[in-house]
């Protein structure tokens, strides 16, 4: 119980979604947030090296 | 009891063998040898370049589509009085939501990738083009989803869509306020298409291999199949 009440206190889904207006821009912090960490994963993935398994005698 | 065939009982097994040539079940079982090795299909070794995290997505992205499918099994079992209600249910609800959303968290990604590396490259047009498929079939999923969730929120999504859906001309066949029709499409056909085509598209990549960096070359790309290299899955060359 206390990770659900934990995360509930930091992020409140409760009440009505935030949007961000630029423009003719508008979208919801949500998506938003997600497509920036979409955006962090891909950089990530070409960026950080691939774990290589230490052959035999190396 | 015993049952007189006409076939003398000291008939070889394979004496009919070249008629079985002919059928379409030996035809059919001879063409999926001939475009799906074993090895080639369950491969236990693979190009050197593919040790990078960029090639994972394509993984994770069938994984959370396995767990798309599972929960909403669980949730087609169980009933809506059960997903609305119950704390399980509620829980397989949310499940079933996130894996979808890290189903197109990881599509995207592997989609960006793939763009980014040409993968259409190397005799792989149709690896793409059912790649595209795919992600578009599930997009109409994932809204036919949305608008079966017997809330508020699918009521709005619905009446906001039918008017653009009905601009085209395609809600006098596809009423996105009628809910038995949408859950259908959710639950039914709309799965029956990913699933077939997702399924060909692994098959694909299986065909014609992984999409080599731009760095290989196309010369060397082309030289370079699954079946040829010499790095075990995971571990580079």
């Amino acid at each position: 119980m206390f990770l659900p009440v934990l995360l509930g206190a930091l992020i409140n889904l409760n009440g009505s979604g935030r949007y961000i207006h630029w423009g003719f821009i508008q979208i919801s912090v949500a998506n938003f947030v997600v497509i920036i960490l979409m955006i962090v994963v891909f950089v990530l993935a070409i960026l950080l090296p691939f774990p290589r398994r230490k052959r035999d005698g190396q | 009891m015993s049952i007189d065939t006409g076939v003398p009982a000291h008939a070889p097994a394979h004496a009919s063998a070249p008629e079985e040539s002919r059928q379409w079940t030996a035809r059919m079982r001879h063409a999926a040898e001939s475009a799906f090795p074993p090895d080639q299909l369950l491969p236990d070794r693979q190009p050197a370049y593919m040790a990078s995290w960029i090639y994972v997505f394509g993984v994770l992205t069938v994984v959370s589509l396995a767990w798309v499918i599972i929960t909403g099994c669980i949730l087609a079992i169980m009933g809506p009085s059960w997903w609305h209600v119950s704390s399980t249910g509620h829980f397989v609800n949310s499940l079933h939501l996130w894996s979808v959303e890290a189903f197109f968290f990881f599509m995207v990604i592997h989609l960006w990738g793939k763009f980014f590396m040409a993968a259409w490259r190397g005799n792989r047009r149709l690896t793409w083009a059912t790649g595209v498929i795919s992600f578009l079939v599930s997009v109409g999923a994932a809204f036919t989803g949305y608008l079966s969730q017997q809330n508020f929120d699918s009521q709005w999504i619905s009446t906001q869509a039918k008017d653009g859906i009905n601009s085209t001309g395609a809600g006098s066949v596809f009423n996105v306020l009628n809910f038995g029709q949408m859950l259908m499409w959710h639950i039914v056909l709309l799965p029956i298409g990913i699933a077939i085509i997702a399924g060909l598209h692994v098959l694909l990549v299986r065909r014609h291999g992984i999409v080599p960096p731009f760095a290989v070359g196309d010369d060397d790309a082309a030289a370079v199949t699954p079946a040829t290299t010499t790095a075990p899955a995971g571990e580079p060359a």
